[in-house]
């Protein structure tokens, strides 16, 4: 296949200790032979670290929050595309698909492609309706009730047994052993994300991963799975390694097929003692850990670049197992110009490349 | 005996299914190996007699049958699963 070659817009620079992917899709990108463009990262914040790594991007911007809405992010995205002439937008954080999805024309007016679900699949994929999965397909998901008052915590206890969790549409799950802490945790929930919160049936066992890429029309064009070797006290994934386990990769791919998922997802599962796999979300773009998949053999950043591009990527090859990463926290000394530049112009240039 | 494992020389056991690494003592390696290469109880007790200075095979068997337990509790081998003589 041909070298890649265009400029790649890279959001989620938020390498902290509940990290976006940007910096490992950008590191993906940068290490592999075959890429050969530009990478140019987008971020919400001065202090973002992915600003402080000019190993890997050739300059980043500041980009507005998602709640600015959609026409301030395309104001941003003009401006930045006068500069940088990127071909290729990879976004990385599950709050800006909304603003994405759909708008093909306005971003190919931008000169942007992206590789990303309908906003069908999207929703499809949404904690509160995975219970769908299982009704209409037969995917193993957990037993969940969606609730909007607090009354429908004391009848919990008649649908399934404490333990349970208690979770929000958008992140975080708590689990909780009785019905004060249900109670608790649901208007803990309630008042961070709103309605509905939901509560599952708790699956004892141990959480496995899938980064997984599908092709829109049901297929998978790659997929490797990794099992968190250190957690941080988020449950972010601190050290993992690859693993293989014919039952995790067939229900990545069922899942692909039924949903036709088109871009990159994460699917968390858990693992039960007697080794049934129980879906318990499907984050619909790459994991800060993607730079693993790259690692064991699988490129999916650069795969989803060239599928954003319009290449035909059909399928990767097999991965390794036994391929391992550890996170490693340093400090990055600046300069006061350095954080002068980000705040007053809200960009920074120049790659160091020696 | 199916036994998906990476064992390398130094005792270092990775499952290759749930990513678990464990350290084995040479006589757990031996073991491992034994079972990965589908040895029954008697072979392994012969396997071990042959590399170490050790009792009697009664004990050696006892003792086997009880690292297979541990085994099978780390679910690295099927729980039903059970050594032919």
């Amino acid at each position: 296949m041909a070298r890649f070659t265009e400029t790649v817009l890279v959001t989620g620079l938020n390498a902290t200790d509940n990290p976006g992917p940007g910096v490992a899709v950008a590191q993906s990108l940068r290490d592999d032979p075959d890429f050969g463009g530009r990478i140019i990262g987008l971020a919400y914040d001065m202090l973002d670290p992915g600003h402080f790594l000019p190993d890997l991007f050739d300059a980043s911007y500041l980009i507005p929050y998602p709640s600015g809405g959609r026409e301030a992010l395309f104001d941003r995205l003009a401006y930045i595309q006068e500069r940088e002439h990127a071909g290729v937008l990879l976004p990385n954080l599950d709050s800006e698909l909304p603003a994405l999805m759909g708008q093909e024309a306005a971003l190919g007016a931008l000169g942007l492609r992206t590789f990303l679900p309908s906003r069908a699949q999207f929703d499809q994929r949404n904690k509160d309706r995975l219970g769908e999965l299982r009704d209409k397909f037969g995917i193993p998901v957990p037993r969940s009730v969606n609730l909007v008052e607090v009354e429908g915590v004391y009848a919990l206890h008649k649908l399934f047994p404490f333990p349970m969790v208690i979770k929000s549409p958008f992140y975080g799950a708590t689990i909780v052993h009785n019905t004060d802490e249900a109670v608790h945790a649901f208007w803990s929930a309630a008042a961070q994300w709103g309605y509905p919160v939901i509560a599952q049936a708790y699956v004892e066992g141990e959480e496995v991963n899938v980064t997984a890429l599908g092709d829109g029309r049901g297929g998978m064009v790659g997929a490797v799975a990794m099992k968190k070797m250190l957690l941080t006290d988020k449950g972010k994934g601190w050290a993992g390694v690859t693993i293989r386990d014919r039952g995790l990769l067939s229900l990545s791919e069922e899942l692909l097929r039924v949903l036709s998922w088109r871009g990159p997802c994460e699917i968390e599962v858990r693992r039960d003692r007697q080794g049934a796999f129980h879906l318990l979300e499907i984050n619909p773009r790459m994991p800060a850990w993607v730079d693993l998949c790259f690692g064991a053999g699988q490129n999916i950043p650069l795969a989803t670049a060239r599928l954003a591009a319009g290449e035909a990527v059909t399928s990767l090859p097999d991965y390794r197992v036994g391929a391992a990463f550890v996170r490693v926290s340093t400090n990055t000394l600046l300069t006061i110009e350095e954080l002068e530049t980000l705040s007053s112009a809200g960009e920074r240039h120049g790659r160091r490349t020696s | 005996m199916e036994l998906d494992l990476a064992i390398s020389p130094s005792g270092f056991v990775f499952d290759p299914r749930t990513g678990a690494t464990f350290s084995a003592n040479p006589a757990a390696r031996l073991l491992l190996e034994g079972m990965q290469e589908g040895e029954g109880l008697a072979a392994l007790v012969a396997r071990l007699q042959a590399h170490f200075e050790v009792g009697e095979a009664d004990d050696l068997e006892r003792d086997v049958l009880e690292f297979l337990r541990v085994l099978q509790d780390e679910t690295l081998v099927p729980a039903e699963r059970e050594l032919e003589g």
